[in-house]
C-alpha cells in the first residue's frame, strides 16, 4: 500500500501521471510534460511536492556534537541559520544517507534526508542517540520545493514581510503563513535559486494552491527533478550513493570538514579510492542509462550510476564510477547501451553553472 | 481520452498499422504516447532486417526510460521514419503521422486478419 502526501488530491486534480517512488504515489508529471517542466524550473519557477521526504529536529545541549560524529561535517562552529549538506556514515565508511542539516538554533537542528532511506536512518541515529539529545520526526509537516529565477519574486507574494531578498544561499528562516509556523530554506536539487518550504501538512493544500495562482510558477513532477539534478552532478541516493561507497569515491569529500576525524567510520574513508564518481556525456546518438558499463578499449572500468536525456543541452548525459585513473575531464570512454558501443567523454558532474543565490551575487 | 483513427489496424501492444497491400506502416498509438511521455531518442530497425511478430525490434526512449516496440507482424523492414533521428518528438506530436517509425512488408498475410480494428482497440486502451 503506498502512501499519500498531503497534496496527493492537489496532484490527481490537475491530472499528474502518479506513480509509486519510495513507498509513496507521487507526480511523475503533469500534464505539460517532463521537457517542458524542466525548461519551465530552469526559465520561471516549478513548484515540487517534496513531502515524502523525512524531516526532524534534532535538539538538546549535545545536538551539535552528536551531528558532528554520525557526519563527516562539523557543526561546532556552523552559525545560526545555516544549512549545510553532508551524509550519514556507516562503521566502514559508507554513506547511509545524504541529507540536508541546518543549525536553527544554538542546540536545535531541523534535518532533511531522502524518502527512500527515512526507516534506516531514523533506526541510525536512535542507535547512536546519545543521553541529553533528542530526535523528533516532523511527521505533520509537507515539504515544498519552489525552484527558479522567479522563485524568489512569487515567493515573496506570500511572505511580504520575510525580506526574502536577505535570505542567502543554505540558510534558513522561520516565518509563518496564514498564522502557521514555517521553515523556508535557501536551497534546492535543481541547480536554481529556490526555496523548501515546511509547514503544517494541513495548511499544505492552500499553501499550494495560493503558488499556483501566479502564472509564473507551475507543478513540476518527480521526473524533472530528476533530470534537473542529473545536469548539476547532484547525486540520487540508491542509484549513485549506497552505504558501500565513501564520500571521497563519490566525488563528496567537500563535506568532509577539515580537521574533524572524530566520526563514524571516519578511519575506513581511503582518500586516494580505487574509483571515482564523474559526470558522462555521450558523444553520439543514443540514451544511456543505470547499469550501462563503460569502456576503455576492451577494458570495462566503469559503470553508470545515473543517466538520461539532459532537456538543458538535448544531449544525453549521466554519472557513474570509474577507476581513478581515468576519473579526468577529456577522458575518452566507450559506453555500451543494448550490445552497441556509444562514444562519451568524462567530464566534471555539473553540466551547467549552478544559478543559486550565492552565485547570482557573484555574477552581479 | 485518446484518439484512435477508425482507418487503421492496432495491436494490444499499443502499436498502429496503415496497410497498403502487403505493406505495413507502423507506429505507436497516441495512448502509447502519452503513457510514455516526451520521446527524446528512437532506436529504428535497420532497412532490410527481417523481424518476427512479437520481437523487440524498435527503442523509444523518453527522459525517464527506455521501452521496447515489438514487431506487430513478420516481415522485412523495407522503410524506416529517419526523420525521428533528429525529431524523436514527432512521435509525441503527431503519432498517427509524422511520427510513423517504419514501413514492413508482411510475409504472412493471415496475420493481418488477426490485427485488431479501431473499435476493438479503442476499449484496450480506455
Amino acid at each position: 500500500m503506498t502512501k499519500k502526501t498531503p497534496l496527493y488530491q492537489e496532484h490527481v486534480s490537475a491530472s499528474a501521471k502518479m506513480a509509486p517512488f519510495a513507498g509513496y504515489d507521487m507526480p511523475i508529471n503533469y500534464a505539460a510534460g517532463v521537457i517542458k517542466e524542466h525548461e519551465w524550473t530552469r526559465e520561471n519557477a516549478g513548484l515540487f511536492d517534496v513531502s515524502h521526504m523525512g524531516q526532524a529536529i534534532v535538539s538538546g545541549v549535545g545536538a551539535a556534537a552528536f551531528l558532528s560524529y554520525i557526519t563527516p561535517s562539523s557543526f561546532l562552529k556552523t552559525p545560526n541559520n545555516r544549512a549545510k549538506y553532508t551524509v550519514l556514515t556507516n562503521e566502514k565508511g559508507g554513506i547511509i544517507d545524504d541529507l540536508i542539516i541546518t543549525r536553527v538554533e544554538e542546540n536545535k537542528f531541523f534535518v532533511v534526508f531522502n524518502a527512500g532511506r527515512k526507516d534506516v536512518d531514523i533506526a541510525w541515529i536512535k542507535k547512536n542517540l546519545p543521553v541529553g539529545v533528542t530526535f523528533d520526526e516532523l511527521s505533520g509537516n509537507a515539504l515544498i520545493a519552489l525552484q527558479g529565477p522567479k522563485a524568489e519574486v512569487a515567493l515573496a507574494k506570500e511572505f511580504p514581510s520575510a525580506d526574502l531578498g536577505n535570505l542567502s544561499y543554505m540558510t534558513i528562516k522561520e516565518s509563518s503563513w496564514e498564522g502557521n509556523h514555517v521553515f523556508i530554506s535557501r536551497l534546492g536539487y535543481t541547480g536554481e535559486d529556490g526555496f523548501e518550504i515546511s509547514i503544517p501538512q494541513d495548511k499544505a493544500p492552500a499553501f499550494w494552491s495560493a503558488l499556483l495562482k501566479n502564472p509564473d510558477v507551475m507543478p513540476i513532477g518527480l521526473a524533472a527533478r530528476d533530470s534537473l539534478r542529473l545536469e548539476m552532478g547532484y547525486p540520487l541516493y540508491g542509484h549513485d550513493l549506497n552505504e558501500d561507497i565513501t564520500p571521497v569515491e563519490a566525488a563528496l569529500g567537500w563535506v568532509m570538514t577539515k580537521g574533524h576525524a572524530d566520526f563514524i567510520g571516519a578511519a575506513k574513508i581511503n582518500p586516494e579510492p580505487k574509483q571515482k564518481r564523474i559526470g558522462v556525456k555521450l558523444l553520439e546518438n543514443g540514451i544511456a542509462r543505470e547499469g550501462a558499463e563503460i569502456y576503455i578499449g576492451e577494458k570495462k572500468v566503469g559503470t553508470l550510476t545515473s543517466g538520461g536525456y539532459s532537456p538543458s543541452l538535448k544531449m544525453a548525459i549521466g554519472q557513474g564510477y570509474i577507476t581513478s585513473e581515468f576519473a579526468r575531464e577529456g577522458q575518452p570512454i566507450e559506453i555500451e547501451v543494448r550490445g552497441r558501443r556509444i562514444a562519451g567523454m568524462v567530464q566534471g558532474l555539473s553540466f551547467l553553472v549552478a544559478r543559486t543565490k550565492q552565485s547570482l551575487k557573484k555574477a552581479s | 481520452m485518446s484518439n484512435v483513427p477508425a482507418n487503421l489496424k492496432y495491436t494490444d501492444q499499443h502499436e498502429w498499422l496503415k496497410l497498403d497491400g502487403d505493406i505495413a506502416t507502423v507506429g505507436i498509438t497516441d495512448y502509447a504516447q502519452g503513457a510514455l511521455g516526451d520521446l527524446v531518442f528512437v532506436e529504428l530497425p535497420a532497412k532490410g532486417r527481417q523481424v518476427k511478430t512479437g520481437e523487440s525490434f524498435v527503442v523509444v526512449e523518453s527522459v525517464k526510460a527506455a521501452s521496447e516496440v515489438y514487431a506487430p507482424i513478420s516481415g522485412e523492414v523495407v522503410e524506416v521514419n529517419e526523420a525521428l533521428t533528429k525529431s524523436p518528438e514527432l512521435i509525441n506530436s503527431a503519432p498517427y503521422d509524422g511520427g510513423w517509425i517504419c514501413k514492413i512488408r508482411a510475409t504472412d498475410k493471415g496475420e493481418l486478419a488477426k490485427l485488431l480494428d479501431a473499435g476493438a482497440y479503442q476499449k484496450l486502451a480506455a
